[in-house]
């Protein structure tokens, strides 16, 4: 069953870009990732979602029901965390999550307690002394406390230390086994690709891929890495194959050479294409070393953000 | 409730500051009374012959010997303009502050409709200016025995009730421009209270003015008025009234639909 579904969903700024007919569905259960570079709508989509905006044309359900219209049932059963935490000043950390637990009628009392111990929150601090890293983890906390059916997330480590992340990441394990749908906005690829089923990737407002992890990073590209005693004569060498192949730099008639990296006598680009075609032209190159590897996650959905 | 029970607590400090304040003013002006009495002659004569001023301030009907023409005037203005810079401050932050201060994202993801947000944050306005009131009402009945003097209280309860209405008037205008609002308004509030009560003194001065009574909420609350007629002028304080209701209505129309950031 979808828990998250949008139809054609288009949030216009006039000028500005805000999303254009996204479609998007989230399955119960799943581990969602939601890529995408800075302004692309990540956020706007999540606001939608929310109801803290109103579409321009299309729809958005939750758990089957309208985010418009059933904005009260579907905030009751989620728990959210923007990217940019605020909180009242004047406050305490303990009055933010408590005020959170009673706008939502529930005793979360326990499992605050619990959820400030692992994620190293002290609930007497002061919001207007908390640092980002801790307004993030009192955010985490007044998200998880009340146990909800889906978590939506916006960026949600930013400001997190590497041990506070993995601690945050292992509740959601969790939560996940526990039934919970999890689905997380974020820039951090190896992230998603550690943790997420399936993913979406969103540029200037439209869903450009989406599907499973597995598929999204299957490629046949390769990272190839060569030490060259003249790495000029190389460049020259490669701009011939590309102008016979017609294929630098994305246009799609042969093999396709992108992310050129060039750092001494050391280059390193990534290759897709015909290994054989790939194997000729390096018997032409008089590199001292090589290494072909597959790439990561991060090289692969470089292209969706360029 | 729980919104209200918090933004009162989260709140309390400055509405404590400000009570205090106008409370402190009025506390000092009663005290000097009894020796301003001992003087009404001369001053009778010098406010009287202040030209226009007298007019603008209403000096030429009030008794400056008089208990309740001396309050009219000082204490009068005194909680008129404090009043009405309070009840502006808090209902122009009251809505744009979630948005400039980013805490739109954590309340407005609550299992709270929009309207039930915007009518707690619209109890809490009435409630402080409501406390605001009280306090001022129990420092001058507290001073004033303490001085040995007496209130004509009918007049008396007459001219709080007009800054009650007056405050809620500027606090529900303020309210609605804070629904439209993303940014801080606070300028905006102040300078539209100042603007107000300037409306007034120029309706008191000239005679062709006299319909910017209807329009500024000073209007209805002019103490000279209330004190020599025994009532709130019906009419400006009907059209006080309706503004007040419009504002509200306003504001709640507009935040329900507006797209939150």
């Amino acid at each position: 069953m979808d828990i998250i579904t949008t139809e054609h969903l288009t949030k216009s700024y006039g000028r500005n870009r805000g999303i254009s007919d996204l479609n998007l569905s989230v399955r119960e259960g799943e581990f969602y990732g939601f890529i995408g570079p800075n302004g692309a709508g990540k956020s706007t989509t999540i606001r939608l979602l929310l109801g803290l905006i109103h579409p321009t044309s299309g729809k958005a359900s939750i758990m089957n029901m309208d985010v418009q219209k059933n904005k009260r049932e579907i905030l009751e059963n989620t728990g959210y965390i923007p990217s940019e935490a605020m909180f009242y000043s004047g406050t305490t950390v303990s009055e933010i999550l408590n005020l959170s637990a009673k706008l939502r009628r529930k005793n979360c009392r326990e499992e605050s307690r619990r959820l400030c111990e692992r994620l190293q929150l002290d609930p007497g601090q002061k919001t207007d002394e908390l640092s980002l890293g801790n307004r993030k983890k009192v955010s985490i906390v007044s998200a998880l406390q009340h146990s909800p059916k889906l978590y939506i997330f916006d960026e949600p480590t930013s400001g997190l230390d590497p041990l506070i992340q993995k601690e945050f990441f292992e509740i959601l394990k969790e939560r996940r086994a526990g039934g919970a749908t999890i689905f997380l906005s974020s820039h951090i690829l190896s992230e998603v690709q550690r943790y997420c089923s399936r993913a979406a990737v969103i540029r200037e407002g439209r869903l450009i891929a989406c599907g499973d992890i597995a598929d999204l990073a299957r490629t046949n590209a390769r990272r190839v890495t060569l030490a060259l005693p003249d790495s000029t004569l190389f460049l020259k060498q490669l701009r011939e194959q590309a102008e016979q192949t017609g294929g630098h730099k994305g246009v799609h008639r042969g093999p396709e050479i992108r992310d050129l990296k060039i750092e001494g006598s050391s280059v390193s680009f990534l290759y897709q294409g015909d290994m054989k075609e790939l194997v000729e032209f390096l018997t032409q190159i008089a590199f001292t070393d090589i290494t072909i590897t597959e790439p990561d996650l991060n090289e692969i959905f470089m292209h969706f953000y360029e | 409730m729980t919104l209200l029970k918090f933004e009162m607590k989260r709140n309390r400090t400055s509405l404590a500051v400000w009570a205090a304040a106008i409370a402190l003013l009025l506390m000092i002006c009663l005290i000097i009374f009894p020796d301003m009495k001992d003087q009404v002659n001369e001053l009778n004569a010098a406010f009287s012959s202040m030209g226009g001023f007298t007019q603008a301030f209403g000096m030429d009907r009030l008794n400056f010997g008089e208990l309740m023409g001396f309050y009219g005037l000082e204490c009068g203005n005194i909680l008129g303009i404090g009043g009405a810079f309070f009840a502006a401050y808090i209902g122009i932050t009251a809505l744009a502050d979630e948005e400039k201060n980013h805490t739109a994202e954590y309340l407005f993801t609550h299992p709270v409709s929009r309207s039930r947000i915007v009518f707690e944050k619209l109890l809490r306005i009435l409630l402080q200016i409501f406390i605001l009131n009280a306090v001022c009402i129990l420092t001058a009945l507290i001073v004033t025995a303490a001085i040995g003097e007496k209130f004509q209280m009918n007049e008396f309860l007459l001219l709080h009730l007009a800054y009650l209405l007056l405050q809620t008037e500027i606090a529900a205008v303020c309210f609605c421009i804070s629904a439209f609002l993303r940014k801080s308004g606070i300028g905006i509030g102040l300078g539209l209270a100042a603007f107000l009560y300037f409306l007034n003194i120029i309706a008191n001065i000239t005679e062709d003015a006299e319909w910017l009574k209807y329009i500024t909420p000073f209007g209805y609350a002019e103490a000279a008025d209330i004190l020599t007629n025994a009532e709130i002028s019906p009419a400006p304080a009907a059209v006080g009234c309706a503004v007040t209701a419009a504002g509200i209505a306003a504001a709640f129309f507009k935040y329900c639909r507006k797209d939150i950031y």
